[in-house]
């Protein structure tokens, strides 16, 4: 258990609970519930029967042959991309619904970047009928047009972020300002494994499936459900804390995180938090960050909006503090090499995120024959444009 | 004796006024602090500003954004701040978020405030337990009070507990709520400061959080010792000259 939550909310020298007075009623309600909330009978039954009916889960393990014999190692995807909605955030959102159901909230509130944690949002609010409001940056919104008609479409509102860069840090500022201003009827759905104790935690939770399942497909497929490595993209961190959470323990399994460099993690324009940021405080957390001398939050740069933010999870700077996963970057163009290679070679568009940790492969070197799970986190519908520009298709 | 207290003693209907160092330019934190104290102030809030306010409402945040935009930072601060004890003599605070502190390095930055004449601090995200475990040791050696903030959904024996731990004041928020949301007193807030001022705490108590005119600054005080003012100063200053700002600022509360 040395990787997870303490009693005190912290994960090693990373976590707690960094909020001002007037969230601490509502963070501390969810503090003091969560696990009980979770660990029920009932909640497990209904939060596993939506799994499987409505997102579609179990999501294949896929063993992706051409890439395979590419590289030299079997290397298996985890098609999080074939979830309802499109990613594996729906994996958090459908838990967080229910237990603010339990809590006996009538409102939920979010933040999104690329828009795909707003749309899982949305849409876990309309099929439980509960009022949605969700934060999005100016500049996000105009980027990420598509995403922003399906979350109006599924009848969420959609509040800009007019503060700040205008992107995903903003909407979260924005986010806790709405629920200091809305303290008892509102539960704020995190995106990720970021936020003030239980947050990290819960989201780490709900997205375990990931891993959990993974574990039972590579029996299934290899009889051995201990890879030589999983692989999976960081931004905040909540599809890799789903896909490393039940490996984390087994020690011969190698974790690799890769981050976003964006144009190069010298050029001022990079999401890479591991390289670039030191230990500090940022949305509720103590973890790594982005960050001036006088510990102002630096704006990120990254082509995938969902890992253009400055910091990651606590739970995530504990592996990397600790040596027991590995943090790498991929660069914008990179990852979009990577996100057309996949798709000439397997016929799968991943999104750009998902293919940041695609992009890892060429730079690994195997001896033959090692078993890889790469977590392909999101599909890439939503990065048509990027993409269509990029290759000038 | 640390000014605070020997504020709280003296004086009843204690009017705090909050500002961000470094705006609207640069150059006037000082000129502010005189400026207020000039006018009748009893007490100062000086903000040091963070990119990301999550407490703070917009006028507030425009205020950060421009103040850290024209170059301000912590140690720019305490520079401004070196002969603060040179021309004014009221209690000082300083208000901000915890990074730009740990930052900084707490011993650091407690060291700093008292060479310069701080009297006590307010970090909003500091949590209690960081406080009591990390900071309280370093505040006390420096004769720094360290203010808490309560809510009207804080519970009492939370209260207590923050009572224990406050050397200074107790900073009551009207609502649970971001800076610069008006203060409507109704019945529920009426029963909260009610409660508040029959729990007997050890320290005295502030209210702040939407205090804009002499109206709201008086129905604060008949709960409290006084009242902060913070988002209507800080708009009331924003264009032209700071000194006929502050005095004719400050008039609307002296009558």
């Amino acid at each position: 258990m040395k990787y997870k939550v303490n009693e005190k909310g912290y994960y090693g020298d990373f976590g707690g609970a960094y909020i001002p007075e007037m969230l601490y009623p509502n963070v501390e309600e969810l503090r003091q519930n969560y696990l009980k909330i979770i660990d029920d009978a009932d909640f497990q039954k209904e939060f596993h029967q939506l799994m499987k009916d409505y997102v579609g889960r179990p999501s294949p393990l896929y063993l992706a042959n051409r890439l395979s014999a590419r590289y030299g190692a079997n290397i298996f995807l985890k098609r999080e991309d074939l979830n309802h909605t499109g990613a594996h955030k729906i994996n958090n959102t459908i838990g967080q619904i229910l237990l603010a159901e339990k809590l006996g909230k009538k409102r939920i509130i979010a933040e999104t970047g690329a828009g795909q944690h707003g749309v899982a949002t949305a849409t876990v609010c309309a099929l439980r009928n509960l009022e949605c409001v969700i934060y999005m940056g100016e500049v996000d919104i105009e980027r990420q047009a598509p995403n922003v008609a399906r979350m109006k479409m599924l009848g969420a509102k959609v509040v800009p972020a007019s503060s700040g860069s205008k992107t995903l840090k903003d909407a979260t500022n924005e986010a806790m300002r709405d629920w200091i201003n809305n303290p008892v009827d509102t539960h704020y759905i995190i995106g990720s494994v970021v936020g003030p104790h239980p947050y990290p935690d819960m989201v780490a939770i709900f997205q375990s499936i990931i891993s959990e399942e993974t574990k039972k497909q590579l029996i299934e497929q290899t009889g051995n459900d201990q890879p030589d490595y999983v692989l999976a993209c960081v931004g905040g961190g909540s599809n890799a804390m789903g896909m490393f959470y039940h490996f984390m323990e087994d020690e011969n399994v190698k974790l690799i995180a890769v981050e976003a460099a964006g144009k190069g993690v010298s050029s001022g324009f990079s999401a890479a938090t591991t390289y670039l940021g030191k230990e500090g405080v940022l949305h509720g957390s103590r973890s790594i960050l982005m960050q001036t001398d006088d510990g102002q939050v630096v704006e990120p740069h990254s082509v995938s909006a969902g890992l253009d933010y400055p910091g990651i999870g606590p739970q995530h700077a504990h592996l990397f503090k600790t040596g027991r996963g590995k943090y790498v970057s991929i660069t914008d163009e990179e990852s979009l090499d990577a996100g057309l290679l996949l798709t000439q070679l397997e016929g799968i568009i991943p999104a750009i995120e998902s293919a940041h940790a695609l992009a890892y492969l060429e730079k690994m070197e195997f001896k033959g024959g090692e078993n890889v799970v790469v977590c392909l986190s999101g599909r890439g519908d939503k990065d048509l444009d990027t993409y269509i520009k990029y290759f000038k298709l | 004796m640390n000014r605070i207290k020997q504020l709280f003693e003296e004086k009843k209907n204690i009017l705090s006024i909050y500002y961000t160092a470094g705006f609207p330019n640069i150059g006037d934190t000082i000129k502010i602090a005189e400026a207020l104290e000039k006018s009748g102030a009893d007490m100062l809030e000086i903000g040091f500003p963070y990119s990301d306010p999550v407490a703070d409402g917009p006028v507030i945040q425009a205020s950060s954004k421009k103040s850290l935009d024209q170059g301000m930072n912590l140690k720019l601060l305490f520079e401004q701040l070196k002969d603060l004890r040179k021309s004014v003599t009221i209690p000082v605070l300083l208000m901000g978020y915890v990074n730009p502190v740990l930052q900084f390095g707490v011993k650091n930055f407690c060291k700093a405030c008292a060479e310069v004449g701080v009297d006590g601090c307010i970090v909003p995200d500091l949590p209690m337990v960081e406080y009591e475990e990390f900071y309280k040791g370093c505040f006390e050696e420096h004769n720094l009070s360290n203010v808490f903030l309560i809510t009207p959904q804080t519970a009492d024996e939370r209260i207590h507990k923050i009572d224990g731990l406050t050397n200074g004041f107790i900073y009551l928020l009207s609502s649970s709520a971001t800076t610069g949301k008006n203060l409507e007193v109704g019945n529920t807030t009426e029963n909260y400061f009610s409660r508040i001022k029959n729990m007997n705490l050890k320290n005295p108590t502030m209210i702040g959080f939407g205090i804009s005119d002499k109206q709201t600054f008086d129905k604060a005080c008949s709960y409290a010792n006084g009242a902060i003012i913070g988002t209507a100063f800080v708009k009331a200053i924003e264009n032209g000259n700071i000194e006929e700002n502050v005095s004719e600022f400050m008039k609307k509360f002296k009558s």
